[in-house]
């Protein structure tokens, strides 16, 4: 699985409450959540975003509350992938579920600035910036989490298992 | 080699002989506990199209975070919930007037030592103050876990936190997690099990034990574990908990650090805007003009938090200018405050009491913050945004810092009150 987009750089200790603040949480609809994303930290972001956008954070990105929209609201707002420095581990565990993929990789997370074109390759485990022709190796999710990311998200796992047995 | 707690208890649930830090287990929780976020899990659950959940009796869910409902969108989710309640038979449901969650589940005897606590909620992590191991997860993966039962976890990395000395006059618990969060930073237990121990941790009480356990999160870990004692077992014993299997830690456990930390010379703690993490000693902040104090929340709401404030607060009045808002963690908290006279002495120095419940931390739902506007809480979290507005700023401290700086309405070290 690869991925091709724009890069969106912050820095260290993303949360979720600047991701999507409390006070959207009611609406279910991600297209409502994605109207809203990051705009706390980045209302450029909200004017500029296209699909297949990557969002490059520093450590800790995810950090904070447990809700799910954080990386509802991130996918629907058209973000391909988020490449940080390390995430906090809800967050990681939310992002796989609802199938948006996420990289772990330090090196990368540093050597990429916003508006340079990234290619990354989930299966093999290396990202490209495009624009500077550097690469970075980083480890693979586990089997089982590449494959619910492959289905969509956990619940669309669940239901091929479901069918499939 | 000997094994942590994290280990010890993830290998006993899995069914295994033992387990290693990072090794992927599958386990099933003693308890499931999600609040108002139930209606969208519940949502997602009918999605599986399973009809009925796999254990009644291990769901716990409490209506905390919007309590009474603010509009019709929060008042028709918890009538979702109120339906789904019924119709699956659970029977550990508690609606809005009993409390917060993190405050209940211990209160109403769910929380048991040596079990595994999972719930869709940050703060999860409070229950390891009684010797569980309790993890925040996410809202598809409790669906999953109501329809199956399962869950995947790593066996996380442990730190051992050692923690020795006495804590000086109007310093406590609050001001060591900001410290120790402040020392290690946001991301610094990222994964990782905590185990607090030492003489001052035995010396603490469970209200303090609590609190260590709750911020646990915001330094990134995935579980904060107090072991049980004497203390633990006579707070445990009134609400029914009496059997159950203590885990310990093994003395030569393989631990990925050993931190150590005293507390004599410790002083009052703030943590400023917008990051957990941005801890100074309160009087570096001293004379900030503040808007708003909140004295409440999962963190900070318990009988001991309000009776602190109100000693401060005692034949006194608030300054001037700023807005006190009150909420205790529980029903059963807001009773013993009303009982024992701390609310009435609380209201007559100027306090709002409101019901217990989230409120206001969140931002969500009451005493929302507007532009400009600067609060001082003791709640957990004060990243932009919020309480509600991104264009105000928040301070977390204690509640004895919270008391004094209301009674001049400027961030005060409460050492200086009488």
């Amino acid at each position: 699985m690869t991925i091709e987009g724009r890069a969106f750089v912050y820095g260290d200790n993303v949360n979720t409450d600047v991701i999507i603040p409390a006070r959207y949480l009611t609406s279910p609809d991600p297209a409502r959540l994605a109207e809203h994303c990051l705009e706390g930290l980045d209302p450029e972001f909200l004017k500029e975003r296209e699909k297949g956008d990557i969002v490059v954070g520093g450590k800790n990105f995810g950090c904070g509350s447990s809700r799910e929209h954080a990386p509802v609201a991130l996918k629907a707002a058209g973000v391909a992938c988020v490449v940080a420095k390390s995430f906090a581990r809800i967050f990681y565990r939310n992002a796989i579920n609802i199938g948006l993929p996420i990289v772990e990789c330090a090196e990368a997370a540093d050597g990429i600035k916003r508006g340079e074109r990234v290619r990354i390759d989930l299966t093999e485990g290396e990202i490209t910036n495009v624009t500077t022709k550097q690469s970075w190796g980083f480890a693979p999710l586990p089997q089982f989490a590449q494959e619910i990311l492959a289905a969509g998200g956990l619940m669309k796992y669940a239901v091929a298992k479901k069918k499939g047995s | 080699m000997g094994k942590t707690f994290a280990e010890k208890i993830l290998a006993s649930k899995a069914g295994l002989s033992e387990v290693q830090a990072g090794q992927i287990v599958t386990v099933e929780p003693d308890i499931i506990m999600s609040h108002d976020n139930s209606a969208a899990i519940s949502k997602t659950f009918a999605k599986i199209e399973v009809e009925k959940v796999w254990n009644p009796d291990k769901i716990v869910i409490v209506l905390d975070h919007v309590v009474p409902a603010a509009n019709e969108t929060h008042a028709k989710n918890h009538q979702t919930i109120r339906e789904f309640v019924a119709k699956q038979s659970i029977k550990h449901f508690h609606d809005i007037g009993i409390g917060v969650c993190h405050e209940v589940l211990p209160e109403k005897g769910h929380v048991v030592p040596g079990t595994l606590i999972l719930g869709s909620d940050s703060h999860t992590t409070t229950y390891g103050a009684f010797g569980a191991f309790a993890a925040g997860i996410g809202r598809s993966e409790t669906a999953a876990i109501w329809a199956t039962g399962k869950l995947w976890l790593k066996v996380p990395h442990t730190f051992k936190i050692v923690i020795s000395g006495t804590f000086p006059a109007r310093v406590g618990a609050k001001d060591l997690i900001l410290h120790i969060i402040g020392t290690l930073g946001a991301d610094g237990a990222d994964y990782r099990a905590v185990e607090y121990t030492g003489p001052t941790v035995s010396a603490m009480s469970i209200d303090d034990r609590i609190v260590m356990s709750n911020m646990a999160l915001e330094m990134g870990a995935k579980a904060g574990i107090v072991e049980v004692d004497e203390k633990t077992a006579a707070w445990l014993a009134p609400r029914g908990v009496k059997d159950y299997q203590i885990i310990r830690a093994d003395k030569d456990a393989r631990y990925e650090r050993v931190l150590e930390f005293t507390v004599d010379q410790l002083e009052p703690q703030l943590a400023c805007p917008h990051r957990v993490d941005n801890v100074v000693p309160v009087d570096k902040k001293a004379g900030i003009t503040l808007n708003q104090i909140l004295l409440g929340t999962c963190t900070n709401g318990r009988l001991s938090d309000l009776r602190t404030a109100a000693d401060i607060l005692k034949g006194r009045t608030i300054a001037r200018g700023v807005r006190m808002l009150v909420l205790p963690a529980s029903m059963e908290v807001y009773l013993e405050a009303l009982n024992s006279g701390v609310l009435a002495t609380l209201i007559r120095a100027g306090a709002v009491v409101c019901n217990p419940g989230c409120g206001p931390c969140l931002g969500a739902h009451q005493g929302a913050l507007a532009p400009g506007e600067v609060c001082l809480s003791t709640s957990n979290r004060n990243f932009k945004g919020r309480m509600g507005c991104r264009d105000a700023e928040i301070y977390l401290a204690s509640p004895a810092t919270a008391a004094a700086s209301a009674l001049t309405g400027r961030i005060t070290d409460p050492r200086e009150i009488d």
